[in-house]
């Protein structure tokens, strides 16, 4: 009976996971191209064009310090921007009633929604690492276990974030305040196209309250080998919030906050 | 052990702006029944479906389908519920049969056993050469099929269907009719909302009339019906009157100068109005109900 239920649940998990990734893959054109666009004219102004007059960041060319920022910039808002756009939009369309009303566990959904983001930031990620060796061929990454780890991490932190947002969200606006508002500025604020170590102490010591930061360095750390602040602090931290931001999540989940009347 | 599809016991919902919409209603179903849930907006019937079907969240009370109460066991109580909704809640840029196939993925059915269902269900609803459509792209008659192929791929026990024939035409409207009762002849306990009351009384054999969040009737439709003091009937007249004629015992109204319109109660016999129509030298060419008879009654129920 037990493994009957479990077959069963497997097979809802991979049913709306499934139709997550569909969902994207569908919409490729709005989802994964506008990506390698714009990480493209990035690395064209950015990198070739302005990077040799900065030349070096922290011992690397300025295209190559980019790199890791640019990759996580995108699979940051990608994440994010998949599990809220989704998540709102089955609310907003009502089809969120067909998983209330299925016998699915809270879980499996969080899981299902959680999964389509993060599928979506990784392919992402991919994608833009491979636009990155056109402009920089040599490429080499130092660790990948790290550079894997990170990557899986933030787009799980970022898909969890995006799925609390939509859950409060009563609008089209709701769901882009925070993506505008907060994580944009928040992004390029936190390391992307700089080291803080140029920044005056004052600025750097701001910086350091910046969780952008230590997602960025640590990534940078996967695949350049550099970092401006702890790795074992980063990993935990972002550890620490993945576990709260799950925990929340099932919780409106389980009350239906924001999805049942 | 008891062989009630839904048991409702004190269920009460307030909502978070204070409006009381149920106010402790309980509520039998056995299974196997062809059950109408009547009310006029507003009075619960969309709460009461809406907390069976864990939409939404009850202030109180318990609620059992097949003995499985939706709090203490909630997988097994969804597993065998399936609910059409009164409005469209796919998502309307998937294919027709995706959103099926999904569905039945949602309760646990692999793709490899699905498959044959899917297709037997768009078969039998009349949407398998529209499998391959998106489903903004079919009509409103379409959309409440593909409604009803999603709520009943699972094979439920108990089906609940809010307003299924809203909107829908008549042709469309006779053949759900049809499909419902045949799925109900199959076994499955049907619970039914309508606007339409002639559709509860064509389809249900027991029905529960909800006012202002309280259960005012929960009786037979044949019960329900016998309450009824007073018919009223329509007859079209072979010539045009100017005026109603008098006659006594009988109140006569006339529609147009074709059309008379009477109430007769349950103790006179018609025969007596024909008979004085003929000392008149007024012939009746033919005769009709004057409206749904369970309409009449309805309106004055949830009058008192």
């Amino acid at each position: 009976m037990n493994k009957q239920r479990n077959i069963q649940v497997a097979v809802t998990l991979w049913t709306l996971t499934s139709k997550e990734i569909r969902r994207f893959m569908r919409i490729w054109i709005q989802t994964l191209v506008p990506p390698a666009v714009t990480m493209s004219l990035y690395f064209v102004i950015f990198g070739s064009l302005i990077g040799p007059r900065i030349g070096e960041m922290d011992g690397f060319d300025y295209v190559q310090f980019m790199i890791p920022g640019l990759i996580m910039m995108s699979v940051i808002t990608n994440s994010y921007a998949n599990v809220v756009s989704s998540f709102y939009g089955v609310k907003f369309q009502k089809s969120i009633e067909e998983l209330l009303i299925s016998p699915m566990p809270n879980w499996t959904i969080l899981l299902g929604f959680i999964l389509g983001g993060v599928s979506r930031g990784i392919i992402v990620g991919i994608i833009v690492f491979f636009v990155s060796l056109y402009f920089y061929p040599e490429f080499e990454i130092a660790n990948p276990g790290l550079t894997i780890l990170v990557l899986f991490l933030t787009a799980t932190l970022f898909s969890l974030m995006g799925f609390i947002n939509a859950v409060f969200a009563d609008s089209f606006d709701d769901i882009s305040v925070i993506p505008t508002f907060v994580l944009t500025p928040l992004i390029y604020l936190g390391g992307v196209f700089y080291s803080i170590n140029i920044l005056p102490e004052f600025w750097r010591s701001v910086s350091m309250a910046n969780p952008m930061l230590y997602v960025v360095n640590t990534f940078r750390e996967g695949m350049l080998g550099i970092s401006d602040v702890s790795i074992s602090f980063s990993l935990s931290m972002i550890s620490l919030f993945i576990f709260i931001f799950t925990s929340l999540s099932l919780y409106l989940l389980h009350k239906g906050i924001g999805i049942r009347e | 052990m008891n062989n009630f599809a839904l048991e409702i016991s004190d269920l009460r919902k307030v909502y978070s702006g204070g409006t009381e919409a149920l106010k402790g209603i309980s509520l039998k179903v056995q299974e196997g029944d062809f059950y109408a849930l009547l009310g006029p907006n507003g009075a619960g019937k969309s709460s009461t479906i809406g907390i069976i079907g864990t939409l939404v969240t009850k202030t109180g009370g318990s609620v059992k389908i097949f003995n499985k109460d939706i709090d203490s066991n909630v997988s097994a109580a969804k597993s065998i519920l399936g609910v059409v909704s009164q409005e469209i809640n796919f998502s309307q840029f998937e294919k027709v049969i995706d959103i099926v196939t999904t569905q039945a993925g949602f309760y646990g059915i692999t793709k490899s056993i699905a498959k044959p269902k899917v297709e037997s269900m768009l078969k039998r609803l009349g949407l398998w050469g529209k499998r391959n459509d998106q489903a903004r792209t079919l009509s409103g008659g379409y959309k409440r099929r593909l409604m009803i192929a999603k709520a009943l791929i699972h094979e439920p026990k108990l089906l609940i269907l809010d307003e299924p024939t809203a909107g829908v035409d008549i042709e469309l409207r006779r053949e759900m009719w049809n499909f419902l009762k045949e799925i109900n002849k199959n076994g499955t306990t049907i619970i039914l909302t309508t606007h339409y009351l002639e559709e509860a009384e064509q389809l249900c054999r027991n029905i529960g009339i909800i006012d202002q969040g309280e259960i005012i009737a929960d009786t037979s439709m044949k019960d329900l019906l016998s309450r009824l003091d007073v018919q009223g009937f329509v007859l079209d007249l072979e010539e045009p009157l100017e005026k109603e004629p008098a006659i006594d015992g009988f109140e006569l109204r006339l529609e147009d100068s074709l059309t008379l319109v009477t109430a007769i109660n349950k103790d006179k016999s018609i025969n007596g109005l024909f008979d004085e129509l003929n000392k008149l030298g007024i012939k009746v060419k033919s005769m009709r109900n004057e409206s749904n008879r369970l309409e009449e009654l309805f309106i004055e129920m949830i009058k008192k």
